[in-house]
């Protein structure tokens, strides 16, 4: 049994990856904005054979509270084996670019809130000395593109501290897993018609999480063939890139 | 997977706005045009489908509420797989009530549908095990219907085709079993009376019993085909879960023709082994989700399933009157099933099965002459007091649906005004 906290619990791919640790009776922690999409998790999690799975409410940019919350998942699962930060919303670009109040907004969510929240996480493990933290980025962090920078440059904040961290904690005996999705039918996404052959099941992403985890991976693409996707688009030279229309 | 807002024939083709739920908890979403629920996409016909109109995907919708491992009585949103329902649950030792022959639809589709499985003489169909559930009105009401609580909801929604609302969670009381193993036994019968006296034969000893029968038959095979009868096993042995393969692409045309039909039928008949065996339940019950994407094999066209049940008085001159229609269309069907339903009363104003036999069958669209064929396998079907089953239908015409569901008028007061579906605009204006 391992101690899992999971940050954005109620997100459809935290959800799945929630579901193969319950069926391995891992005992959770979930935090997650709604209290009410909370509890009908947490009861489907429990059936499923979780060894227990308690929950708090947060809104991440309420980095006051991010201490507190961290406090009571330790307290109530006697410490955290792993902990998967999970949150995020899919920015709206155009909003973005017209309201600044708009673009710090996702920032907020998507980078610093979770930069704080591995900045105490990080610091807990270390002096344990054991952990992992694994950590949802986006292959849009890898590079920036006119249709979603906001949020390309959010997640790319992300890795780059992953990158850091990674160096840092390794010689604690802590394991930092960035992981990469591309794309995913999901809520976030639900406003994206015309879902293509790329698209994803949130069930494929869990899977390939859990076993990242399991594996100690570094960095993970999910599914893989956006590694080498992202490979080509990283290598395109600037003077075409900033021709092409993605 | 289907395509979403594509049904299992892939025949029609539908355009529609979809709308995936998550939380059972939250409003019918804000859509243009008539709504209709769509879980995992296994009916076959346009049940499932709402040309221009929206589709509300509830696969989202997937959680369990409540387990009770005394009573075996579970709790769960609409959109659960009955997968995901047997891996939870057959460890523990329990199992569905009731199954058909795909394991990969949804709770909610099941109540709709009013499916029935190879137990039909024992279990009656799933309607009879659910407990009660929840629907989610368009004006924004939440009713929940039991046999005691808005009761004629409850009739209309089981076997209601998705007509009276969203549902969002039902309950539903499971069945303890032995193991995960099934003690089977396949027995070849060489023409229709001797399958039906097999049936009549098993049922007492036996939970569940089904018959392949080969369409391509004629003189002395004509008839001809295997009964396979079952109980679930105590035995222990270990056996590995069974692989599965995918159907990784859909070719030009359709792999299943005139030719390809005789040798997979006589193939099947000479190939499977006969007597008894242990098995695990998949390969058992649910042999085609042994391949995902099997529906491709039909080409692009894809195909129609035509299921029908006969009154019990006519059952085999009907049957035998069916398959010699079939067999003169020069067309045939691979997957020809035949079970002798009891006559208990379904839960449902339009559940579809009746004291009779039921016999399905796939063809693949061969266009005109496929429809055509289906009207002449009609005409048998209303002469021996029969019906066709809306889940996999395409092309019924309204006057014979009304024919075959003669209460269908007691459905009228509990059609969601902002509901409907390809099949029963059919129905309803044809």
């Amino acid at each position: 049994m391992r101690k899992i906290l999971i940050i954005g619990a109620t997100s459809a791919i935290a959800e799945a990856a929630a579901r193969i640790f319950a069926t391995r009776g891992d005992a959770l922690f979930l935090v997650a904005r709604n209290a009410e999409h909370l509890r009908a998790v947490v009861a489907d999690l429990n059936i499923r054979g979780a060894a227990r799975t308690d929950s708090a409410t947060l809104e991440v940019t309420d980095f006051a509270a991010h201490d507190a919350v961290i406090e009571k998942a330790e307290r109530d699962l006697g410490g955290i084996d792993i902990a998967l930060i999970a949150h995020g919303t899919l920015s709206d670009q155009a909003r973005c670019e017209q309201s600044v109040d708009v673009m710090r907004r996702e920032f907020d969510i998507n980078a610093l809130s979770t930069l704080a929240l591995l900045t105490a996480l990080a610091n807990r493990m270390e002096a344990r000395r054991s952990g992992t933290l694994a950590v949802i980025s986006s292959v849009a962090g890898d590079r920036g593109r006119q249709s979603n920078y906001v949020y390309g440059a959010a997640k790319a904040a992300v890795s780059t501290f992953l990158g850091g961290l990674r160096q840092r904690l390794a010689k604690a005996n802590v394991n930092v897993l960035t992981i990469k999705p591309g794309f995913v039918d999901t809520p976030m996404t639900a406003a994206i018609p015309d879902k293509g052959a790329l698209w994803a099941q949130p069930e494929q992403i869990a899977a390939g999480i859990v076993k990242a985890i399991d594996r100690g991976r570094n960095i993970v693409y999910l599914p893989w063939f956006w590694r080498w996707i992202m490979l080509v688009i990283r290598h395109i030279p600037e003077p075409i890139f900033k021709r092409v229309k993605l | 997977m289907p395509a979403p807002g594509a049904s299992w024939g892939r025949y029609p083709s539908a355009t529609q706005h979809i709308i995936p739920l998550h939380w059972r908890d939250a409003e019918l979403p804000a859509a243009a045009g008539t709504l209709l629920a769509y879980g995992n996409g296994r009916s076959y016909g346009d049940s499932c489908l709402n040309d221009g109109g929206t589709l509300l995907h509830t696969r989202g919708l997937n959680r369990f509420i409540g387990f009770d491992p005394a009573t075996g009585t579970l709790r769960c949103e609409a959109g659960v797989l009955f997968s995901d329902i047997l891996a939870f649950a057959v460890p523990r030792g329990w199992f569905l009530p009731v199954v058909p022959g795909t394991r990969y639809i949804t709770v909610g589709g099941a109540i709709a549908n009013d499916v029935h499985g190879k137990n039909h003489h024992r279990a009656g169909t799933f309607g009879e095990h659910v407990r009660c559930f929840e629907i989610l009105r368009s004006d924004d009401s939440r009713l929940v219907c039991s046999r005691e609580v808005n009761a004629d909801l409850f009739a209309a929604t089981v076997g209601g085709l998705g007509l009276t609302g969203v549902i969002t969670w039902a309950e539903l009381t499971l069945k303890a079993i032995p193991g995960p193993l099934m003690a089977t036994e396949t027995l070849r019968f060489g023409n229709l009376a001797e399958f039906f006296a097999l049936s009549a034969q098993s049922e007492q000893e036996h939970e569940y019993t089904v018959a392949w029968i080969d369409c391509g038959g004629s003189g002395k095979t004509f008839g001809r085909g295997l009964f396979i009868r079952a109980n679930h096993s105590p035995a222990t042995q270990s056996i590995a879960p069974p692989l599965r393969l995918r159907m990784p692409f859909t070719p030009p045309l359709s792999l299943i023709n005139r030719i390809s039909l005789r040798a997979l039928n006589a193939a099947y008949f000479h190939g499977s082994r006969q007597g008894r065996a242990v098995t695990r339940y998949e390969p058992y019950f649910f042999p085609l989700d042994a391949v995902a994407d099997w529906n491709r094999i039909y080409g692009p066209r894809g195909f129609l399933q035509y299921q029908c049940v006969v009154a019990p008085a006519h059952a085999e001159s009907a049957v035998a009157e069916l398959l010699q229609r079939i067999a003169a269309s020069g067309t045939g069907s691979f997957l020809a099933v035949l079970k002798v339903f009891s006559d208990r009363r379904a839960a449902g104003i339009l559940s579809f099965p009746r004291a009779g036999t039921t016999l399905a069958l796939d063809f693949p669209n061969r266009g005109a002459a496929t429809l055509a064929l289906l009207e002449q396998l009609d005409d048998t079907v209303v002469a021996a007091g029969g019906a066709v089953y809306p889940a996999k239908d395409a092309r019924l015409k309204g006057a014979r649906f009304r024919r075959y569901f003669p209460q269908w008028e007691q459905m009228l007061p509990h059609v969601d005004p902002r509901f409907s579906s390809g099949f029963w605009r059919r129905v309803m204006e044809t």
